[in-house]
């Protein structure tokens, strides 16, 4: 007899990129299952707090009940604090949500990128059952393999052991960021094909956020 | 035994890992993956011959190995094959039944019959039992007139105006069974082969990149690679990447001169 089957992989990739003052996230739209395409514009990011965003892949199903689940939160952190949640508060929240569910995972490759208290960028990232790490910039998914060397070649971040602790932000600009993330998922998806379809892409700063979207290859 | 194995190899597969290789698996290794053409190809027959076509995408599991590949194969002057499966598989079937159909004409004088390279096809695919993952959409035209066939691994074989094989062959199929019709001219007869591969590189993963088309007519085949390229990339930098120089230490240097220089001392240096 067929089993239930609990999870399924609906691919994709997420990315994040802090720089001194700025947080880069995106992901690409696609959603899919085996060789299809379930569809070309599913977003995988969700806004969960003025400077909090939150990039999911894995399995969508799991990915919209924990995001739904931190909006939630972080919704009533804003009735009994009457302020919104820092990302790093959301980091901390994000990893004992997923620790909570440890024998049963969110089957969820998440990157949190957002601005910290004193402003600077921060990138979060994140196992299935929520081993977490600030970082300067991250890839998660089915084309995170791909990314990461070229990442780890663009923006070299310091050992996170030496001593005292350097800053892990990129050097780069903003606009340079925005760019090498889009050449990254260009590039992704030409050999990943799980990839591709539609880049949704969060930019947050001081001066707030925003969103822009580019096309990738449809095939 | 000794007499039995010293016995140069008449060719063929050799079984000899397979023992050794199942006591592998069973203790746990885990064997590599084969290159697949998680393909779409097609056929159909027209007015005064057939179109082949196929996608251009090779893939190893998720990844895409080889983004502009050749599926259709050459058997004959007048005989084309497409390929899905195993790429090794559909190249090495169809390379061998093509130099059967060449000894053929030498032997015969006459040109190869399409049904001549389905049998050849067919035949050593079952004596094989499915382990040869050939999947083929077979076209030509011979002195009988203009013929398809699909192959599949196994060997049983179909007889169609129009066919689709691979990955991406539902949705082929679905266009061509929306619009196919008898008696397309040649331009019609190319435009929904095109219509049919754009459907499966759009829709099904394990496709993609660009369309291969190949139309074979009565003495005469034109084989059109690349005749659409739907696929180009989205985004370049506009930088570009540098990599500045010294990033690696020089711990010593040592020159060596690689061939003594000659010098011509006497006569034309160009004579003879």
């Amino acid at each position: 007899m067929a089993r239930f089957e609990a999870y399924e992989n609906n691919g994709g990739t997420c990315v994040a990129v802090a720089g001194a003052d700025y947080c880069v996230v995106a992901a690409d739209t696609r959603l899919s299952v085996g060789y299809s395409i379930l569809s070309r514009d599913s977003s995988k990011i969700a806004h969960l707090a003025d400077k909090c965003v939150l990039a999911s892949s894995g399995f969508q199903g799991d990915v919209k009940a924990l995001q739904r689940n931190l909006a939630a939160k972080e919704l009533l952190y804003e009735h009994n604090h009457n302020k919104k949640m820092s990302c790093p508060a959301m980091a901390q929240l994000l990893s004992n949500t997923l620790y909570y569910k440890r024998f049963f995972p969110y089957y969820a490759f998440n990157v949190l990128g957002g601005l910290d208290s004193e402003g600077k960028g921060c990138v979060f990232t994140y196992d299935a059952v929520g081993s977490y790490e600030r970082t300067g910039y991250s890839a998660q998914g089915t084309g995170a393999a791909l990314m990461m060397p070229v990442l780890d070649n663009q923006l070299k971040s310091p050992s996170p052991l030496l001593l005292p602790a350097r800053d892990a932000v990129t050097p780069l600009s903003q606009s340079d960021a925005v760019d090498l993330v889009k050449d990254v998922f260009a590039s992704a998806t030409e050999r990943d094909i799980y990839t591709g379809d539609k880049l949704e892409i969060v930019v947050i700063n001081s001066a707030g956020s925003h969103r822009e979207f580019i096309e990738l290859r449809k095939d | 035994m000794a007499g039995a194995t010293d016995l140069p190899p008449k060719g063929g597969f050799s079984y000899d890992n397979c023992a050794r290789n199942a006591m592998l698996v069973e203790k746990g290794l885990k064997m590599p993956g084969f290159l697949k053409t998680g393909t779409t190809i097609v056929g159909l027959v027209f007015q005064d011959g057939v179109v082949l076509g196929a996608d251009t995408r090779a893939t190893e599991g998720p990844i895409v190995a080889d983004k502009n590949c050749e599926k259709i194969h050459y058997m004959a002057p007048n005989i084309y094959c497409c390929g899905a499966g195993t790429a090794a598989d559909t190249e090495a079937v169809t390379d061998m039944v093509s130099s059967q159909l060449q000894l053929h004409r030498y032997a015969t004088g006459r040109e190869s019959r399409v049904v001549t390279s389905l049998t050849l096809l067919k035949s050593h695919l079952f004596s094989y039992q499915g382990h040869v993952s050939a999947a083929l959409v077979l076209g030509g035209v011979d002195v009988t007139g203009p013929h398809l066939h699909t192959v599949y691994p196994h060997g049983s074989t179909d007889t169609l105006p129009f066919a689709t094989m691979g990955s991406g062959s539902l949705a082929a199929m679905s266009v061509f069974e929306s619009k196919y019709k008898e008696g397309l001219t040649r331009e019609e007869g190319i435009q929904l082969v095109a219509e049919a591969i754009r459907g499966g590189i759009f829709n099904d993963l394990g496709s993609g990149s660009n369309v291969d088309v190949c139309v074979i007519t009565k003495g005469k085949t034109e084989y059109l690679r690349n005749h659409q390229l739907p696929n180009p990339r989205t985004y370049v930098s506009s930088k570009g990447y540098n990599f500045t120089k010294g990033q690696t230490v020089v711990l010593s240097t040592k020159i060596t001169q690689l061939k003594p220089k000659v010098e011509v001392t006497e006569g034309d240096a160009m004579e003879e």
